[in-house]
């Protein structure tokens, strides 16, 4: 069953240039969608506009078979920066867009599910990058969100945390039951997570390619079936292989 | 288990520890900064002493402080006191109140801001000095004249700097709002008003400096109570001692303010990791 549909989706800037051409396309439930390409192709516009932050486009976005225009309560958000509120501690954070008595409470489960309970009473400014983002990312979860939207979440993040964060985000996927769609420029990551690969390319972006990636997880990082999956990739994406060092 | 527990044990040395070293801090800072004033008013002794000064122009410290105490043997310097305070509360209270209104108003609408943005930063051009003599043909001179003098002064700085914070505001909080569906209201609760805290204080903080600034010239411009009258008394009566008296008082009371909005300023903004805040205790 589709959670989320894509019609003719395409957005226009004021100055006439499109975003992205017009998408066509469809996310299952539980899937991983890995949106991969190239910086300026558009993709994280794509994200705010699936998210309803962004709502000058033209065309049709279902979630859950139904037209939506605007914010879902049905769809999480993880930005790039955690945008954690510097004024309200870890637990006010993450319970920021709750309701009712037992939002703390609801917000110290989710903060246990990232492994931060001992934290809930420190402020955004006393986190590491990593820390912040775990806070942010059970912000995103604790509205129990069938669709999570994910725009380059680890990309300000070293390599180390990086992993880890990649390896908690497939822990919580399988405990959440969530859809997710993450928006990335980090082929390895992308196969890493992804059941599916869309590879945009171009200003402005078209949909060129879609990959299933068919190993099974947990996944090494280091499998040859996902190496030669990530030369395909990088054919598409129209890289020279030599400007990679 | 066991390493949190040692993890959480050494953070109670550590903030216990530190308070020890909080607290001979205060100390030698508040000594630090009384060495200078120590130091000019023993002089100002030493000049009335030796009478380089004649003490009907500059009355020495002392001179100054048992007249002080004279006058608040009977209760009268209170009196004085309380009225000026008053005046300088209400004339706060209702100006900040005015300005934090407007000003949320201004800061969040982007029509009421092109609409009235204009109008009220020409007001802030007129001296509002130059609003006396209207004020008192309106309303006499009586306390209402006074504290809507106090209430003028004390809006601008406040509606200015509430402003800026406001539009200032990063538009990524705002979208974390919108993404939960935030009304307008609790946008403007939850988010703004949090995030452009830091500019309200320092608003709050020029405009109370302002608002005894005005405070005197409200009480010079003609009452028979307060510590504006009696510089004008004392200046009437060739008294320098009271003039001088009032100016101390204006300091210590002027000063002991601003002290409470720096102390509510470290409560609420004790969040903000910046460059100026001196010691940071990770634990608390």
């Amino acid at each position: 069953m589709s959670v989320l549909k894509v019609e003719d989706l395409y957005r226009t800037f004021n100055n006439g240039k499109k975003a992205f051409y017009p998408l066509n396309f469809q996310v299952e439930k539980h899937e991983i969608i890995g949106i991969l390409g190239t910086s300026g192709c558009g993709k994280s516009t794509l994200l705010r506009v699936l998210s309803g932050l962004d709502m000058e486009y033209e065309g049709v976005i279902k979630v859950n078979r139904e037209v939506h225009r605007g914010t879902h309560e049905k769809v999480g958000f993880v930005f790039q920066q955690p945008r954690l509120m510097p004024w309200l501690t870890v637990e006010e954070n993450v319970s920021f867009g709750l309701k009712g008595k037992d939002k703390l409470s609801k917000a110290n489960k989710f903060l246990d599910l990232v492994c931060l309970k001992d934290y809930h009473k420190h402020y955004p400014s006393e986190l590491s990058g990593g820390m912040a983002q775990r806070v942010a990312i059970a912000r995103a979860l604790v509205t129990t969100p069938e669709i999570l939207l994910l725009d380059e979440p680890f990309s300000a993040l070293d390599a180390f945390t990086k992993m880890n964060l990649q390896d908690l985000l497939l822990d919580l996927w399988n405990k959440c039951k969530s859809t997710m769609v993450l928006v990335t420029h980090d082929i390895d990551e992308a196969l890493y997570l992804c059941d599916r690969l869309f590879i945009f390319r171009g200003q402005p972006g078209e949909l060129v390619k879609e990959i299933s990636i068919d190993t099974p997880r947990p996944r090494l990082r280091s499998d040859v079936q996902l190496a030669q999956l990530k030369t395909q990739v990088i054919q598409q994406l129209q890289l020279q292989p030599e400007w990679q060092i | 288990m066991r390493a949190q527990d040692v993890y959480k044990k050494n953070i109670e040395n550590d903030s216990l520890w530190n308070k020890i070293l909080n607290k001979t801090f205060v100390i030698k800072k508040i000594a630090l900064g009384s060495v200078i004033p120590i130091i000019l008013v023993l002089l100002w002794q030493l000049v009335s002493v030796y009478g380089l000064i004649p003490s009907y122009l500059l009355p020495s410290p002392s001179t100054v402080i048992m007249t002080l105490i004279d006058l608040s043997k009977n209760g009268e310097l209170l009196a004085h006191v309380e009225i000026t305070t008053y005046r300088i509360l209400i004339g706060f209270i209702s100006g900040s109140i005015a300005a934090i209104i407007l000003g949320s108003i201004t800061g969040y609408y982007r029509v009421a801001f092109q609409l009235l943005d204009p109008l009220i930063q020409a007001l802030r051009a007129i001296p509002s000095l130059a609003w006396v003599p209207l004020f008192i043909l309106w309303l006499g001179i009586g306390e209402g004249s006074k504290v809507i003098l106090i209430a003028v002064g004390v809006f601008f700085p406040v509606y200015l700097n509430w402003v800026t914070g406001i539009k200032g505001v990063d538009k990524n909080y705002v979208e974390v709002g919108n993404l939960y569906h935030f009304t307008t209201i609790e946008t403007i609760r939850r988010i703004l008003f949090p995030a452009a805290l830091p500019h309200l204080l320092t608003g709050l903080r020029s405009g109370l400096g302002l608002g005894w600034m005005f405070v005197v010239a409200a009480e010079l411009m003609g009452t028979s109570k307060g510590l504006g009258y009696l510089m004008v008394y004392g200046q009437n009566n060739s008294a320098p001692e009271l003039i001088l008296g009032s100016i101390f008082l204006f300091a210590i009371l002027g000063k002991l303010t601003d002290g409470i909005l720096v102390y509510i300023e470290r409560r609420v903004l004790h969040w903000q990791n910046s460059f100026g805040k001196e010691s940071k205790n990770v634990s608390s």
